[in-house]
């Protein structure tokens, strides 16, 4: 299975029934494919839609009215509703979402997220990204482990401008999944081949290994 | 469009592309008017909605959350062209909304030990005193943080509505109601554009989003096409 599917099918089992949930733009919208289909999830969009479909499929009628958080068409579900971008973020920021899900230039062990800007280039903003991850129950990185030059995009400390303080309570990577505690930065799961030695020596951040570390797979 | 004039801010509500005043904006473009200061959320996609005014040069300064979906309007802030000031989206529409409610400001948690927090006043509740305190960003951390955001209020404001009555009541469709609705009450003039014009009475007053109290005038929205 394709890196970036492997990562949205781990992150779709978060989601259990009746839950609200909010998936970024790019890799965080394939979690869609995944949901457990005796489940009832539902997507919000901070644009002002909960009950977010996913992209429209042959032979749907397009609603231009009917836009996703990156602008492309989507549709409503029976049961959906719409409302102001204002309402949207009231209950963003007052703790009405269950999981907000994003990508990251990088996570330090801390907990720390930093997505939306890269010092020297052009930053395109944060759009609704530091609401979400201040409001939201749950914050949920999904990101391959390394960037294209092989450094972890989990690390110690990170120096970019950040989108949130201590904000992120999980990092599902291809390779495993961080869940960030009171106590660290804990490795719960591991990509099958994946070992605890493999995964400690390409992340150079303190990580609590427990007795056991099922797999992502379970 | 005898109510615009050049430097002035307007507030031009959308997401991307939907819900953009398109003819309103072309009112802009035929004028001539230039040197805005737009508040908005994004900036549409590259020839579209805001992104003509963008392409024309007529923007100085902007207000918004993400530019992202229009690669012209990052390169003319890359090269000066324009100058930005990013604003987290529920800080947007926060931040309008004290413009148009009448509120000194806000306090919000977003964006606090952020560059969000950078030339803004940070308070700290203060469990014991039972009161906030304005601290700096190096204090040591004692409680939970807030920035005071302050409010945005516009000289105009082009909202997009599905049905208008001809007093001005509008309803909006679908994802396409996103800032139309805070963004309309945070202007001293208020123009609505309409896809479909009703006599008074028609809209049920239950559904109606923004009542035509808060609306100046409405015109009749030209087809966009999709």
């Amino acid at each position: 299975m394709d890196a970036k599917e492997f990562i949205a099918k781990r992150t779709a089992k978060f989601f259990k029934d009746g839950d609200l949930v909010n998936l970024g733009i790019g890799m965080p919208t394939k979690c869609m494919a995944y949901i457990n289909p005796d489940y009832e999830v539902w997507f919000q969009s901070e644009n002002g839609v909960i009950g977010m479909t996913g992209a429209p499929k042959e032979g749907d009628v397009i609603d231009p009215d009917i836009v996703d958080a990156g602008g492309a068409p989507t549709g409503i579900r029976n049961g959906g509703c719409c409302f102001s971008s204002f309402t949207s973020f009231g209950y963003i920021r007052g703790g009405h979402v269950d999981y907000t899900v994003l990508g990251a230039y990088e996570v330090d062990q801390n907990g720390n997220l930093a997505n939306w800007m890269i010092p020297g280039k052009a930053a395109a903003g944060m759009g609704g990204a530091m609401d979400l991850v201040t409001g939201a129950k749950c914050t949920i990185v999904m990101t391959l482990h390394c960037d294209k030059t092989g450094k972890s995009k989990i690390v110690r400390e990170t120096k970019l401008p950040l989108t949130g303080v201590g904000v992120v309570d999980y990092v599902v990577t291809e390779k495993c999944v961080f869940h960030f505690t009171k106590e660290g930065m804990v490795l719960e799961e591991l990509a099958p081949g994946e070992t605890v030695e493999g995964i400690l020596a390409i992340t150079p951040c303190d990580i609590i290994v427990p007795e056991t570390v099922k797999s992502m797979e379970d | 469009m005898e109510k615009c004039f050049d430097g002035m801010t307007v507030l031009l509500p959308g997401f991307v592309n939907c819900g953009v005043s398109e003819t309103l904006i072309d009112g802009l473009m035929q004028k001539g008017i230039k040197d805005l200061k737009v508040i908005s959320n994004n900036t549409s996609i590259k020839g579209q909605g805001i992104g003509r005014l963008v392409h024309d040069n007529r923007i100085k300064h902007i207000t918004c959350s993400h530019i992202g979906n229009n690669t012209e309007t990052v390169e003319k802030v890359v090269a000066n062209e324009i100058n930005i000031t990013f604003v987290p989206q529920g800080s947007l529409c926060e931040k309008t909304r004290a413009g148009g409610a009448g509120i000194g400001g806000i306090l919000t948690p977003t964006g606090v030990g952020t560059p969000m927090q950078d030339g803004k006043q940070l308070l700290e509740w203060d469990e014991e005193a039972g009161q906030y305190k304005f601290v700096s960003a190096d204090d040591p951390i004692k409680g939970k943080r807030f920035i005071l955001e302050l409010p945005l209020h516009g000289d105009v404001c082009f909202i997009h509505a599905w049905k208008a009555d001809k007093m001005g009541n509008v309803v909006y469709h679908r994802t396409a109601r996103n800032f139309n609705e805070p963004f309309a009450t945070a202007a001293d003039w208020v123009i609505c554009e309409a896809e479909e014009i009703v006599e008074v009475g028609e809209l049920d007053p239950d559904i109606i989003n923004t009542p035509g109290a808060l609306v100046d005038m409405v015109v009749q929205a030209r087809k966009v096409e999709g």
